[in-house]
């Protein structure tokens, strides 16, 4: 019995490969294993190749592997990408002409499936992908109506005929995977099926609806778009206002307005449509508007790789706007996290009237994992919202710096927000005094918001030499690493919120001879930031940015060799 | 005489004496006075010149943000709380330059307020480069040689696109401009107001004897609700016409599309998360 396998469909965009992935996983989960699927694009609509990895594990699992137990060839020129991926353990499964002859020199156990001529019989090409969704269910000894279930509900609004073609796909593809016995088993958890299945672009919806959100503007934006997809979905439930920007200045200022009036709003972009939100994020600072903010990161500069994966952009959002003023950034590395900052990010950006960045990236977005559901009565949706009477003063200078926040028609006054700099009731100044006194109140905010930082998790052993440092989605292949090397000398420690950084940073730090900062991008942004607050320097780097997450592999080699 | 919108204390403007600005304001706050509006119940959401500072002297509800982001503002004010009543407000290079892709989809969308342009074909803030409006030839302080760019037609745009409401106005008729606005307020939908008036520094052309000189009101008989007179009206050059050019009620409201208000038409900030729907959400995705 092997408690952790590796399968890869490798195949052409439009095959239906995410049909697979999202109900193979689905049934995986609901049968009692922990699951965790990741997919890489190219950045087109049909054709090229892509690759979907489905990992299924006796404990749960968050991180991308090389090593590739099963690999489903859907197409031709499906291998050569991931070849050195292969070994001589690696069972191949495809239609003989998907297959190189190279291949077939005996290294690797190839299984022989026509499904072309298979998926004809059912009814077309098109059936390909649930002929394979069978042939995985077989495999993995699957319940069969169990899956059948899925494919009825999935098809439901596609009739009667279809629905069928697709329940005789699966019952060959089944019998197929049967015959192929390949015996994978893993050993079951009961409490896996109970546990909720979902990706990172639902973390952060979820998470949203939670925090009260009520309000999304964006500008599409891969891989960030389903975040305002999901609530569109679910906009008549929750009463969400969603609204496609004819740009991102547009969704930013939009929020802004929603805030001003009583909304809970938030935008989701990736790097280059933050960066046009720059101006409107100035804006937010010095109006003391609210705003949340998603960005999921994508390799830049400029258009960049469009579908992969970096954690490129936390410069940007660290210094992005003109004009000094405090902010707040953090870096969910796994779904319960995501939902739980998410929520967390509404109720402080309320609280302080400052722009509350969540920082994703493609991996992270797109990944999917089974998870302990959450209680959701444990949140508190905290508006911070003033009735104003007689005596309110918008901008009124605070020991704390945080004014009041009234909204129009709650209370006697009227409410004024001034992007120039202002006085206390709002209108424009250019008294140097009030000037000096303004920028101090706003910066004041920061000693508050450092106090309430979350810390970082510390995973590994408490009396470490040697600490690694990650932050956002690493959180998983690190963890994931720093388990399978349990060396008493080493931790983990992991950034969820990455600023303003936690009180005791500098102190987890110093605690170790040998620091090392992991970072999916090239100049290692969270280490120069370390540095730059707390004096504080890396000896070592582990640094990739060729568009792809790390793997497990790669990091447990990397670790040993330079702990 | 003082209206519900005047300060107690009247704020000193930064605006050159004869400014057209000043006659904007004043049959604003009248035009909203007669109309018996709350001041609670307004909000101008303006962005940066010489013409979004009227939000300033205006006793209301304000957001003065970016120059050329009124509208997405408003948009997000009006959708966040329908009771209230939006007035996008700035000038030329405001909403036509800096705002321009914003200024074609809140037309779009029919988002359901009055945007009032002034409209003096020159940037008075930055002390007189050209504007959008500028006509061919102006020679500023940019423009040595003459602006060689086609001027941007604000009503044609606006009618092509489907506008539910489209008019022009000459601040120095305080009268017309007045009941325009006041109609303009009135009308459920997207309603642009298009102010011509002068800039006595900056705009020795189009100065207040020109704008007399080239405009003239749509008579009685004309029907303003047909879009392909409306268009010939928009693209008239020897005299502007002022008036309500164009009507459009056949469209929904952006609010009325919203399914955020399908079952509820609370304002938002009046209501509350279902925590335990949020967790069956996860439960049963």
């Amino acid at each position: 019995m092997k408690n952790d396998i590796s399968i890869v469909l490798s195949g052409e965009a439009g095959q239906g490969i995410r049909t697979i992935e999202l109900l193979i996983i689905r049934a995986l989960k609901n049968s009692g294993y922990n699951v965790f699927s990741t997919t890489e694009l190219m950045s087109r609509v049909r054709g090229g190749n892509n690759t979907t990895e489905i990992r299924i594990s006796n404990k749960s699992i968050q991180s991308f592997v090389d090593k590739i137990d099963v690999l489903i060839v859907l197409s031709k020129n499906a291998i050569f990408r991931i070849e050195n991926r292969l070994s001589k353990n690696t069972i191949i499964i495809g239609q003989d002409s998907f297959i190189e002859d190279k291949y077939k020199n005996g290294s690797y156990k190839i299984k022989d499936i026509a499904l072309s001529s298979l998926a004809k019989e059912v009814g077309g090409l098109i059936y390909s992908n649930v002929i394979v969704l069978g042939l995985l269910s077989g495999i993995l000894d699957i319940n069969l109506n169990l899956i059948k279930d899925y494919i009825t509900s999935h098809f439901s609004t596609k009739g009667k005929t279809i629905t069928e073609n697709n329940i005789n796909a699966i019952i060959i593809g089944y019998e197929k995977g049967k015959e192929f016995k390949l015996e994978i088993q893993i050993e079951e958890n009961e409490t896996v099926k109970n546990q909720v299945l979902l990706n990172g672009t639902e973390s952060i919806a979820i998470g949203a609806l939670a925090g009260g959100c009520n309000f999304i503007s964006a500008y599409p934006m891969s891989p960030s778009t389903g975040v305002i997809q999901f609530l569109a979905k679910h906009s008549e439930e929750f009463g969400v206002v969603v609204e496609q920007a004819e740009d991102e200045i547009s969704a930013i200022n939009m929020i802004q307005g929603a805030w001003y009036a009583g909304a809970r709003a938030m935008t989701t972009t990736s790097g280059g449509g933050f960066a046009l939100m720059e101006e409107g994020i100035s804006n937010a600072a010095i109006t003391e508007t609210p705003v949340v903010i998603h960005i999921a990161q994508r390799p830049g500069p400029s258009t960049g790789l469009p579908t992969r994966t970096e954690q490129g952009d936390l410069n940007l959002a660290l210094y992005a706007g003109h004009g000094e003023f405090p902010r707040i950034i953090f870096a969910p590395g796994n779904f319960t996290d995501g939902i739980c900052l998410t929520q967390k990010a509404f109720n402080l950006a309320a609280k302080y009237q400052v722009p509350v960045i969540i920082l994703t990236d493609q991996f992270y977005i797109d990944s999917f994992q089974n998870i302990k559901s959450i209680d959701f009565l444990g949140f508190k949706v905290e508006n911070y919202i003033t009735k104003t009477d007689k005596n309110y003063k918008r901008y009124k200078i605070t020991e704390d710096g945080i004014s009041p926040r009234g909204i129009p028609m709650h209370g006697d006054e009227c409410i004024r927000f001034d992007s120039h700099e202002h006085n206390e009731d709002g209108f424009i100044t250019e008294d140097y005094d009030i000037r000096t006194k303004m920028v101090d109140k706003r910066l004041r905010k920061i000693d508050s918001i450092s106090n309430e930082s979350i810390p970082a998790e510390i995973i590994g052993s408490k009396n470490y030499k040697t600490l690694v440092v990650g932050w956002g989605s690493t959180y998983g292949v690190i963890k994931e690493a720093v388990e399978v090397l349990n060396d008493n000398d080493l931790a983990f420690a992991y950034f969820k919120q990455v600023y303003p950084l936690p009180n005791n940073t500098k102190e987890i730090l110093s605690k170790a001879k040998n620091r090392i900062i992991i970072e999916n991008n090239a100049t290692s942004q969270f280490g120069q930031l370390i540095k730059s607050h707390t004096g504080l320097e890396f000896n070592k780097q582990i640094l990739k940015y060729n568009g792809m997450p790390f793997s497990l592999e790669e990091i447990i080699k990397k670790l040993k060799k330079i702990k | 005489m003082k209206t519900n919108f005047d300060f107690d204390q009247i704020p000193e403007t930064d605006w050159c004496p004869g400014c057209g600005n000043f006659s904007i304001l004043k049959v604003l706050k009248q035009s909203l006075d007669e109309l018996k509006i709350n001041p609670k119940k307004l909000v101008i959401s303006a962005g940066i010149g010489q013409a979004a500072k009227t939000s300033q002297y205006v006793n209301s509800n304000c957001f003065n943000g970016l120059h050329g982001r009124a509208l997405p503002v408003a948009t997000g004010i009006k959708a966040a709380n329908p009771e209230l009543i939006v007035i996008a407000e700035g000038g030329d290079g405001d909403m036509y330059g800096e705002g321009g892709n914003h200024f074609i989809h809140a037309i779009r969308r029919n988002l359901d307020i009055v945007n009032i342009v002034h409209d003096n074909m020159v940037y008075g803030l930055t002390l007189g480069q050209a504007s959008p409006t500028s006509r061919r030839d102006t020679k500023t302080t940019l423009q040595l040689d003459g602006v060689y760019l086609e001027p941007f037609n604000p009503i044609a745009v606006a009618i092509s696109l489907n506008a539910s409401f489209v008019a022009r106005a000459f601040s120095g008729d305080m009268n017309q401009l007045k009941e325009i606005l006041k109609e303009a307020v009135n009308h459920k939908g997207y309603a642009l107001v298009d102010v011509f008036h002068p800039c006595v520094s900056f705009n020795k052309i189009n100065t207040f004897k020109w704008f007399k000189d080239n405009t003239y009101y749509v008579d009685e008989n004309y029907d303003n609700t047909d879009k392909i007179e409306a268009i010939k009206k928009a693209f008239e050059t020897d005299k502007l016409p002022l008036g309500v050019i164009y009507k459009n009620e056949k469209n929904k409201t952006f609010n009325e599309n919203l399914n955020a208000y399908k079952n509820d038409n609370r304002p938002l900030y009046k209501r509350k998360v279902n925590l335990k729907k949020v967790e069956k959400l996860l439960l049963t995705n």
